[in-house]
């Protein structure tokens, strides 16, 4: 296949945290590839030097497919982009120095991309949403923003743990085990289905601002007293915290005015929290848009298609500025390709 | 006998509730009505909406009297879930702030530093600070509205979040002029509260940003 000005396919590198992921995009959004191997700890939670381990193992054969996948050869691509942070350090500077190297290699130009923007472009490219307030809610986020005057601007956040994190530390205590290609998170969704009763938790929403470990501390405590039944457990600590991200989304909603609501990130696939917040689009008549549950996790898709619009905007990433970026947020981004 | 007019006008409808223009005993009154969310388990949005209207009155009446002014309280009917209360002509800062001219525009938010320092000196929590929910009357006068989520509080960490909430509405939505508009409010803040305690908050709220998820480190300015 032959270089053509049209024709610029970006490789995006997504290893931010568990996910090893790498996408294909040309020009146009179009997604050739997207796939990602996820490291699974034996116990506990993430163990940061051991996903970056598990990511330089995968890597190749990761991009191998990748390739295969889109039908393209490495010196098809235009471009690399990477997420260069926020995240865990080991884990991004494994996909980073993938990233650089593959850049230097080709001859081609690099782009830094910050992982929280692209959960909200990949949403705004698979759905119909232009100008949406966002709920991005995943495993180390829990942002509701908007973009205003530049850059996607933050309403509302947990001011301590982040909504997947709240889950997953739950379902681990309650003894859900991870399985590939099935979170912990839809271990306790499937669990909570079978739940009929209201038990009692902290709901704490201050303004636009949530909070869980409260409750993630009473629900272990309920968990523990082993009076409840775990369906009941599950089903009610999603009817809290669904609600109070639903809340303060809805807030931002009548704040700003806009016409969209996005659901992304990791947590966007719970069923139970898409009927939330869509419920909430319908009774304010505003467009309810959730990304596809493929784009929903971490990806390298949407690290692909974040670069490729920085990139037409003339933003790259030179070696020399390329370090990661533990804490990068989503507000210092400069959004150039939104007038 | 209907003391309400039928005819009721939408003022907002917000997340927490829909508020009314309407007409009760001939006067202009707000009807702040918590309506079911569906979204929401009926015991869990039962629970929260009982709650948030009896709290809401009773600490707008105590804002009263520590010289916050907060709309009238004329009825509530928990069986209905709603409020009616005086309405306040005049424009929510959000409105106004970006057309005063900079001497205005600190004037204003030296001033609300002292309202929010009194609110937190008399133990109450608004818990929803924005510039939205400040309305500037037609007499130049400061009123606090929507007290759906206040709490009685003295701790340094809820009053630090209070300000804090201040602070990232004002970010969010007027950024060219956060910042000093931000300074101008701890400015009042610590003519009410003592000069020692705003430092010890403002050191408070920097904590608070950090503990947030993915903050840089930022020098203590």
């Amino acid at each position: 296949m032959k270089k053509s000005p049209n024709k610029i396919y970006c490789l995006g590198i997504e290893s931010t945290a568990d996910d090893f992921g790498v996408g294909i995009s040309d020009k146009k959004g179009e997604i050739l590839a997207n796939i990602s191997d996820a490291y699974i700890p034996n116990t506990g939670g993430i163990h940061p030097r051991e996903a970056a381990r598990h990511h330089a193992k995968v890597a190749s054969d990761i991009l191998n497919k990748a390739f295969i996948l889109a039908e393209i050869n490495p010196s098809d691509l235009g471009l690399i982009a990477f997420a260069q942070g926020p995240g865990l350090g080991p884990c991004l500077r494994t996909g980073a120095t993938i990233a650089r190297a593959m850049a230097t290699y080709l001859g081609i130009p690099l782009v830094g991309v910050n992982h929280s923007v692209a959960h909200i472009e990949i949403g705004k490219l698979k759905t119909k949403a232009i100008d949406p307030v966002t709920l991005y809610v995943s495993g180390g986020n829990t942002i509701v923003s908007a973009f205003d005057s530049g850059k996607y601007r933050i309403f509302g956040e947990t001011l301590d743990i982040a909504l997947g994190n709240c889950l997953d530390v739950f379902a681990r205590e309650a003894g859900l085990k991870y399985k590939k290609g099935v979170p912990l998170g839809a271990a306790l969704e499937k669990m909570a289905i079978d739940g009929k009763n209201l038990i009692s938790m902290p709901y704490v929403v201050k303004g636009m601002d949530v909070s869980f470990s409260g409750l993630l501390t009473a629900a272990i405590d309920l968990l523990h007293q082993n009076k409840y039944r775990l369906q009941d457990l599950c089903y009610s600590i999603q009817e809290n915290v669904f609600a109070m991200v639903s809340e303060v989304t809805e807030r931002a909603l009548t704040h700003t005015e806009k016409k969209d609501i996005l659901l992304t990130g990791g947590v966007a696939a719970n069923k139970r929290l898409q009927n939330m917040i869509s419920s909430i689009a319908k009774d304010h008549s505003v467009n309810f848009n959730t990304v596809p549950s493929e784009f929903a996790h971490d990806n390298g898709a949407m690290i692909a298609w974040t670069g490729l619009l920085a990139y037409r905007n003339g933003i790259i990433t030179p070696i020399e500025d390329s370090m990661v970026k533990l804490k990068w947020r989503l507000d210092q981004v400069d959004i150039p390709w939104i007038k | 006998m209907d003391k309400i007019d039928k005819q009721k006008i939408i003022l907002k409808k917000g997340a927490e509730a829909t508020v009314y223009l309407a007409h009760w005993y001939g006067k202009e009154v707000v009807i702040k009505s918590r309506k079911v969310k569906k979204y929401r388990h009926p015991n869990l949005d039962d629970k929260l909406r009982k709650y948030r209207t009896i709290h809401e009155p009773q600490l707008m009446n105590e804002a009263k009297k520590v010289g916050v002014s907060t709309p009238i309280i004329f009825q509530i009917d928990i069986k209905k879930m709603s409020i009616i209360m005086e309405f306040i002509s005049g424009k929510q800062i959000k409105h106004i702030l970006s057309n005063l001219p900079l001497s205005k525009r600190r004037t204003l938010c030296l001033e609300i530093g002292k309202l929010i320092g009194k609110i937190h000196s008399y133990g109450i929590i608004h818990g929803d600070l924005t510039t939205s929910n400040i309305i500037l009357d037609v007499n130049d006068r400061l009123f606090f509205i929507d007290f759906g989520l206040a709490e009685k509080q003295v701790e340094l960490e809820a009053r630090g979040v209070d300000l804090h909430l201040m602070k990232r509405g004002l970010q969010s939505t007027h950024n060219n002029y956060a910042q000093d508009s931000f300074r101008k409010i701890m400015e009042g803040y610590s003519i009410i509260m003592g000069e020692s305690y705003a430092k010890v908050i403002l050191k408070k709220i920097q904590e608070i940003e950090r503990r947030g998820r993915y903050i840089e480190e930022r020098k203590v300015k």
